[in-house]
C-alpha cells in the first residue's frame, strides 16, 4: 500500500485532477471492507461473500466489482493491466485502466508478464500467470444457480447445504434435449469439492487454467454485491458426467491471421468480401508470438 | 475491427468525450444552473431523489451535464455521493412537523387542519400554451412565498389523517421504535432477504419513478396490488434535526422538501397485511379486521412516485400472497433501481465476441449431433 508521502507526491505531480479524490478513489473504510471481504473469500474458496459494493463512477455491469477489488489492492508501485475480451485497447478496458492509473499513479502495461495486477473481463490470459500476480475477473452474474433458482435467498440456502441436485438435473436435461451440455462461456465449476461457482463468462478454453494454478483469482460482482475467490493450488473442476466429459473449444485447421499462432483462443470477424478473419483474442500473447518471444502458455 | 479492438481505444474515447462536452457547452444560450433549479424543478427533484443527494446546485449541474437524462444525472450524483464520508444521522422527523404546502385526502371530504390544493396540474387542461414560446423576463418570487398559506391560516402542526383512524380504533397504534438505532444503510450494506423495513423504504425511496409507476399500475390492474384509499397525500418541508455537538439536544439544520403518501387498506384486505412489515405487529387473519397503512415518501415534488411507492409497500406487506411478482421483495427491490438496471441492460453494448465464439462452438456441436442423428 502507498505511504502518505507517496500520495502527496502524486498530488504534487498530478495536480488538481487528483486532488479531489482519495488514493484509489474509494474511501479508506471501503477499501478496508473490501480487503476483509477478499480475505474471507480466499479462506472459503468458491463461496460468494456479500459486501457493501460502492457506487462507482463507472456504470453497473461495466466492471465495478472488478474495479473495486483492483482499487482496494493496488499500491503506487503496482503495474496494472486491464483487458476486455483479451484486448487492452478495448474502449471500456482503456477507460477502466485510465481511472485506476489516474487515481493511484500505478504504472500501466499491456504486457501480461509485466503486470502485478490484471483486471479482466471474460478472459484468462494465454500466458501462464505466476504466484506474484493476481487476476481480477469482472463478474456479471455471480450466482451459478440463478437459472435454476431465481431467488437469491433460496440459492444461498442451497449453497449452504451443498444442495446442487437441481443444477445437476438442469445439466442432465440439457444433455437429454440437446445431446450435449450447451453451456458455452461461463461453464459452472466445482471449487475445492464444495461450492459450485460461476467462473464469470470466460470461454471453456480458460476453465482448466483455474485448476491448481500458481495465481490468485479474485472475482468481483459490483451490481450483485458479491466477491469470491479461487486461491492458488485449489481444485477447480467443471461439472461433467462420466459419459459426457467436458470439452474445450477447438480451432482445427485455424491459426491467427496476425501472428500465426495455432495454440490460442481465436475470435472471428466477418469481412466485407464475405470471408472471415480470425485473430488471437489475447492481444498481449499475439504481440509476443509476432515478435518471436517465447512465453509459457501451459497452465 | 470496429469499436472494441481498434488499437486507438484512448483516441476514440477522447473524441467521444469531446462530442458530448460540445453538446452541453457549445451554444449561443448555454443553460445556466439557476434555469434548471427554477424552471426544471420536477426533473431536478426526480434526479436528486433517485441519486440520493439533496443539493440543488449539484443536482442542476448533473442535469445539465447529462443533457437532461434523469437516469444519467442520478448516476452522476450517486457516483459523487459515494465519495462523501458519513458524518452522522439525523433524528427522525414526524410528518406532523411538516411545513405543509399541499395536502389532500381522497378518503374524507373534510380533514382536521383542512385540505390544501397547492401547486398541482391535476385540474388543468393539458393544452400546449403557445404564449410560453416567448416569455418576457420576470423575477421569480421565492417558491416558499408563492406556496405559503396566508399568514395566520396555517396551524403550527398538521395532524395526520391516520391519527383519526387510530383514535377511532380502526387502526393499530404506531409501533414504538428506539430512535438511537443506527439505521440500515443500503448504500453501505448488501441487501439480505427478508429485508428490514428501513432497507425496504430506502430502496423504494431511491427507486426509479417510471419503473415504480409501471409495477404499481400492474398491481392495480390485478397483478398483486393492494387496493386502498389515499388517506393523505402531502407535500411540504420536513425539518432536519441533528444532535447538537455540545448540548447533545436536537438542533434544526435545515429543511428538506418531500412528498408523502399515506394509503390505508382496510376491511378483509387489511386483515391480510402485516401491520408494519416484517419487524412489527403481525395481524393474524381472522382477527377483527382493521386498517393498515401503506406508506410512500419521496424527496421533492413527485406525487406519482409517492403513490406508486405506497402501493408497492402495501403489496410487499401482504402476508397472504397471490404469487404476483410485485408481492415478491427480491423482484421489486432488485429491479426498480434505475442506475443498476440501466448499467446492466446497457452493458450489452460491450463487446461479447469471446463469449459469442464459445456459443457458436456449442451450437455447431449440437448441429453436428442433429445432422448425425438424421443420417441415422
Ligand atoms: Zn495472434
Amino acid at each position: 500500500m502507498v505511504s502518505a508521502t507517496g500520495v502527496r507526491a502524486l498530488i504534487d505531480e498530478r495536480g488538481a485532477e487528483f486532488e479531489g479524490y482519495t488514493f484509489g478513489f474509494l474511501d479508506d473504510m471501503a477499501k478496508r471492507e473490501i480487503r476483509r471481504t477478499i480475505l474471507k473469500a480466499v479462506a472459503i474458496p468458491g463461496h460468494q461473500v456479500p459486501f457493501g459494493s460502492r457506487e462507482m463512477p463507472i456504470a453497473r455491469g461495466w466492471g465495478t466489482g472488478g474495479l473495486q477489488i483492483t482499487l482496494a489492492c493496488v499500491g503506487a508501485d503496482d503495474t496494472i493491466k486491464v483487458i476486455d475480451q483479451g484486448d487492452d485497447a478495448s474502449v471500456n478496458a482503456v477507460n477502466l485502466r485510465r481511472l485506476i492509473a489516474k487515481t493511484t499513479g500505478a504504472r500501466e502495461t499491456l504486457t501480461t508478464g509485466e503486470a502485478t495486477l490484471i483486471q479482466s473481463r471474460h478472459r484468462i490470459p494465454e500466458e501462464r500467470m505466476t504466484a506474484a500476480q493476481i487476476l481480477i475477473l469482472q463478474v456479471p452474474i455471480p450466482e451459478p444457480l440463478r437459472h435454476v433458482e431465481r431467488s437469491v435467498a433460496s440459492a444461498r440456502a442451497m449453497h449452504a447445504e451443498a444442495d446442487y441436485a437441481r443444477m445437476w438435473l438442469a445439466l442432465y436435461e440439457d444433455v437429454v434435449r440437446n445431446g450435449e451440455v450447451t453451456a458455452g462461456a461461463g461453464y459452472p465449476v466445482m471449487v475445492n469439492g464444495r461450492f459450485v461457482m460461476a467462473p464469470s463468462p470466460i470461454p471453456r478454453w480458460d476453465i482448466p487454467k483455474l485448476n491448481q494454478a500458481d495465481t490468485l483469482f479474485l472475482f468481483g460482482a459490483g451490481r450483485e454485491k458479491r466477491i469470491y475467490a479461487v486461491p492458488p493450488f485449489t481444485n477447480v473442476q467443471p461439472l461433467e458426467f462420466d459419459d459426457y466429459p467436458f470439452e474445450i473449444e477447438a480451432f482445427p485447421n485455424m491459426s491467427c491471421r496476425r501472428c500465426g499462432a495455432t495454440d490460442s483462443y481465436l475470435v472471428t470477424s466477418p469481412q466485407a468480401d464475405g470471408g472471415t478473419l480470425s485473430v488471437c483474442s489475447d492481444t498481449s500473447y499475439c504481440d509476443d508470438v509476432l515478435a518471436g518471444r517465447k512465453v509459457e502458455n501451459q497452465w | 475491427m470496429g469499436y472494441s479492438s481498434v488499437r486507438g481505444g484512448m483516441d476514440a474515447i477522447e473524441h467521444a468525450e469531446a462530442l458530448i462536452a460540445a453538446q452541453v457547452t457549445d451554444s449561443d444560450h448555454p443553460v445556466a444552473l439557476p434555469q434548471v433549479t427554477d424552471h426544471v424543478e420536477l426533473l431536478l427533484d426526480q434526479v436528486m431523489g433517485e441519486g440520493g443527494v439533496y443539493d440543488l446546485d449539484l443536482g442542476a449541474l448533473a442535469v445539465k451535464q447529462a443533457e437532461g437524462d434523469p437516469i444519467e444525472a442520478g448516476f452522476l450524483l450517486r457516483a459523487y455521493r459515494t465519495t462523501l464520508p458519513r458524518v452522522g444521522y439525523s433524528f427522525p422527523s414526524s410528518g406532523r412537523q411538516m411545513r405543509i404546502l399541499r395536502r389532500v385526502s381522497s378518503a374524507f371530504r373534510d380533514i382536521p387542519g383542512g385540505q390544501v390544493l397547492g401547486r398541482t396540474r391535476d385540474y388543468t387542461q393539458r393544452l400546449l400554451d403557445f404564449a410560453l414560446r416567448d416569455t418576457p423576463p420576470k423575477t421569480l418570487a421565492p417558491a416558499g412565498d408563492l406556496d405559503a398559506l396566508p399568514s395566520g391560516a396555517a396551524p403550527e402542526e398538521f395532524p395526520l389523517v391516520i391519527d383519526t383512524l387510530r383514535a377511532d380504533g380502526l387502526m393499530h397504534e404506531a409501533p414504538r421504535r428506539t430512535s438511537d438505532d443506527e439505521p440500515f444503510d443500503v448504500t453501505r450494506e448488501p441487501l439480505r432477504f427478508p429485508s428490514t423495513r428501513a432497507a425496504r423504504l430506502q430502496v423504494l425511496a431511491r427507486g426509479e419513478t417510471g419503473a415504480m409507476l409501471s409495477l404499481a399500475y400492474a398491481g392495480m390492474r390485478g397483478y398483486g396490488g393492494a387496493h386502498g384509499y389515499i388517506a393523505e397525500l402531502r407535500y411540504g418541508d420536513l425539518p432536519v434535526q441533528i444532535s447538537h455537538p455540545i448540548t447533545g439536544g436536537p438542533v434544526r439544520i435545515g429543511w428538506v422538501p418531500v412528498t408523502e403518501c399515506y394509503q390505508v387498506v382496510g376491511g378483509d384486505e387489511g386483515a391480510q397485511h402485516t401491520h408494519d412489515g416484517t419487524e412489527d405487529h403481525e395481524h393474524v387473519q381472522g382477527e377483527n379486521p382493521e386498517y393498515v397503512v401503506s406508506y410512500g415518501i419521496v424527496v421533492g415534488r413527485n406525487e406519482r412516485k409517492a403513490i406508486s411507492m405506497s402501493i408497492l409497500d402495501g403489496s410487499l406487506k401482504k402476508t397472504t400472497k397471490s404469487g404476483a411478482a410485485i408481492e415478491d421483495e427480491e423482484y421489486v427491490m432488485y429491479h426498480i433501481d434505475s442506475i443498476e438496471a440501466m448499467g446492466f441492460v446497457e452493458h450489452l453494448k460491450l463487446p461479447h465476441y469471446v463469449d459469442f465464439v464459445a456459443s457458436v462452438h456449442r451450437t455447431s456441436k449440437v448441429r453436428e449431433l442433429v445432422a448425425a442423428a438424421r443420417r441415422g
